[in-house]
């Protein structure tokens, strides 16, 4: 009896301590998520105060299914989590294995890893957009010294080249967080395990496939899953190097013109839950996998 | 095969320095654009070592432009957020866990969803309530946002650091008749003081690096945040981008964050592979 009601005070206690959390994200996701998707059944204009929505019922999606420019934005998006993601995982990987070897600078070589991780992406994309720069930008200058191009290149201008080249800013910027991951996972593999296959004579590279890469696999599906639902939500990169844009827009940049820059309320909320459903998707296709790799 | 003993160290080295000044050039170049004169900046071929150490740039960045007031800005919300969420998450964490009590699980696991929204799903609904608080355009409108992306990872770091924490200390406190408010101030909170560093750089550097609400629900300098501002500034005309200042400007919001990362390396990258290793 006196155990049971100690346990249901400890229990208001912790509610009590949960609290202000709680509130708090029921007020800063709940509520906003709830508010997007009942908009995305109405029109209404965004610089209206009060808001003067009117039902339109499925009018939006119906649009949206048909709207050319969600689905160049959803293919960008894809075209550039997948390209960005599995280039940063293999690069990743590369430099994670590189770091993991004892050697004098390990020490500064993980501190030069943490930096593009830190820089603000903002930042990053204007220093890249710098070194873009078709007349006086540093690539073009490298490579015409390398001689592996023959004239400069317009980077951003280039309907070809702007989305792999705002790819290049993502690789450049994330795979030291991959890396940091991956030497993570890497330096929980027991040093044991290649003592052994040393002995009985495994070749560096056959301890690579059938030790490393084994083990490493939880380390890197978490990386993976981080990363992807990362990338399907890239905004900062795309809208500072190349504006809003049919040849790079994301599905975050598309849907944040119709909703601040047209003020359209109700399309715009529309492609949110769009890209809420899109991204939900993902995370249990991912987790179905990931248990099915798991058990 | 003695060939290969010795080529191998050069190999490996070779790879390193390739690997290092991969992540390492854009920011010296940031660095290097940020001290050349416009005739340097604009002239072919590219000078890799300014001719002259223009310092200049760096003034410019705060009286042609309001960067002073961004860069309070940032640090008033970087500040506070980070503050608001190091308090109610070491609440959380502390009631997480510690406490056995009914529905904890879907709690838990219901803050953690809440981390992997994806910013513009709510972006239309965040934008009309912070007009009907009357928040639009001023600090609190960030702040406020930001709760979405610091408070669930700072719940998660700071319950996997009070689980670690033995717990015969609490109960020795609570024996002496301290209350569990006194016994996290008094007891926890100091043992929780490197998960408390580690969740509060990570989101001070989130808040700081913030881009997609800062855009959207500021509209001029009194609330604008510095990468609002680099993504923004202009020149004379809009077709001459004041690379210089914007280089200068990125230099010197990267700068702080460097430090930070200096010091803190160890407990950042713990930050950051918590998941992986416990996931």
């Amino acid at each position: 009896m006196a155990r049971r009601s100690l346990s249901a005070r400890r229990a208001r206690v912790a509610w009590a301590f949960l609290l202000p959390t709680v509130l708090t994200l029921l007020a800063v996701a709940a509520y906003p998520l709830f508010r997007t998707v009942q908009l995305s059944f109405f029109q209404a204009n965004l610089l209206d105060y009060p808001l003067r929505p009117r039902w339109v019922g499925l009018a939006n999606y119906a649009f949206m299914l048909q709207d050319a420019y969600w689905w160049i934005s959803l293919k960008n998006t894809v075209i550039f989590a997948v390209s960005s993601v599995s280039l940063e995982t293999v690069l990743g990987l590369g430099i994670a294995l590189l770091v993991n070897a004892r050697f004098p600078l390990r020490g500064l070589m993980r501190t030069a890893m943490l930096i593009p991780w830190a820089i603000p992406t903002v930042v990053s994309a204007q220093m890249w957009r710098w070194m873009y720069n078709d007349v006086y930008g540093v690539i073009n200058d490298l490579l015409l010294r390398l001689h592996l191009i023959q004239k400069p290149l317009a980077w951003l201008a280039d309907p070809h080249l702007v989305l792999p080249a705002i790819i290049a800013v993502d690789v450049w910027k994330t795979t030291p967080f991959m890396a940091l991951l991956l030497l993570a996972g890497l330096q929980s593999i027991p040093e044991e395990l290649y003592e052994a296959a040393t002995v009985d004579g495994a070749s560096p590279v056959q301890q690579f496939w059938f030790i490393t890469l084994p083990l490493l696999i939880p380390a890197l599906l978490v990386a993976l899953i981080f990363r992807t639902l990362d990338a399907l939500r890239v905004f900062d990169v795309i809208y500072v190097m190349s504006g809003v844009n049919p040849s790079t827009m994301s599905m975050s940049v598309y849907a944040r013109q119709q909703l601040v820059d047209f003020g359209a309320l109700g399309y715009g909320s529309a492609l949110s839950t769009g890209i809420f459903l899109v991204i939900a998707l993902f995370v249990v296709l991912y987790l179905t996998a990931l248990r099915v790799e798991v058990d | 095969m003695r060939l290969w003993r010795l080529l191998k160290p050069v190999l490996f080295y070779l790879l390193v320095l390739l690997v290092f000044l991969y992540l390492v050039f854009p920011f010296y170049w940031a660095v290097v654009s940020s001290l050349k004169s416009p005739q340097e900046l604009f002239a072919t071929p590219v000078t890799y070592w300014p001719t002259h150490l223009r310092w200049q740039n760096y003034v410019d960045v705060f009286t042609m432009q309001p960067f002073g007031r961004n860069l309070l800005n940032s640090t008033v919300v970087a500040g506070l957020t980070t503050l608001i969420a190091l308090l109610f998450g070491s609440f959380a964490g502390y009631a997480i866990g510690r406490f056995r009590f009914p529905g904890k699980r879907p709690v838990y696991y219901a803050i953690l969803a809440v981390s992997m929204f994806p910013q513009i799903s709510v972006l239309g609904g965040m934008y009309v309530l912070i007009k009907s608080l009357g928040l639009y355009n001023t600090w609190w409108a960030l702040i406020f946002s930001y709760m979405i992306f610091t408070l669930p990872f700072t719940v998660w770091v700071l319950t996997s650091f009070v689980r670690e924490i033995p717990i015969e200390l609490e109960e020795a406190a609570y024996v002496d008749g301290a209350t569990p408010m006194q016994v996290l101030f008094m007891v926890l909170l100091p043992l929780m003081a490197p998960g408390l560093v580690t969740a509060g750089l990570l989101a001070f550097i989130g808040a700081w690096n913030e881009f997609l609400f800062a855009l959207t629900f500021t509209v001029d300098d009194r609330a604008r945040t510095v990468p609002v501002a680099i993504a923004f500034f202009s020149g004379a005309s809009q077709y001459e981008l004041p690379w210089a200042q914007i280089m200068a400007a990125s230099v010197i919001v990267t700068v702080p964050l460097i430090v930070l990362v200096l010091i803190f390396q160890q407990r950042i990258i713990a930050g950051l592979t918590a998941g992986a290793v416990k996931g």
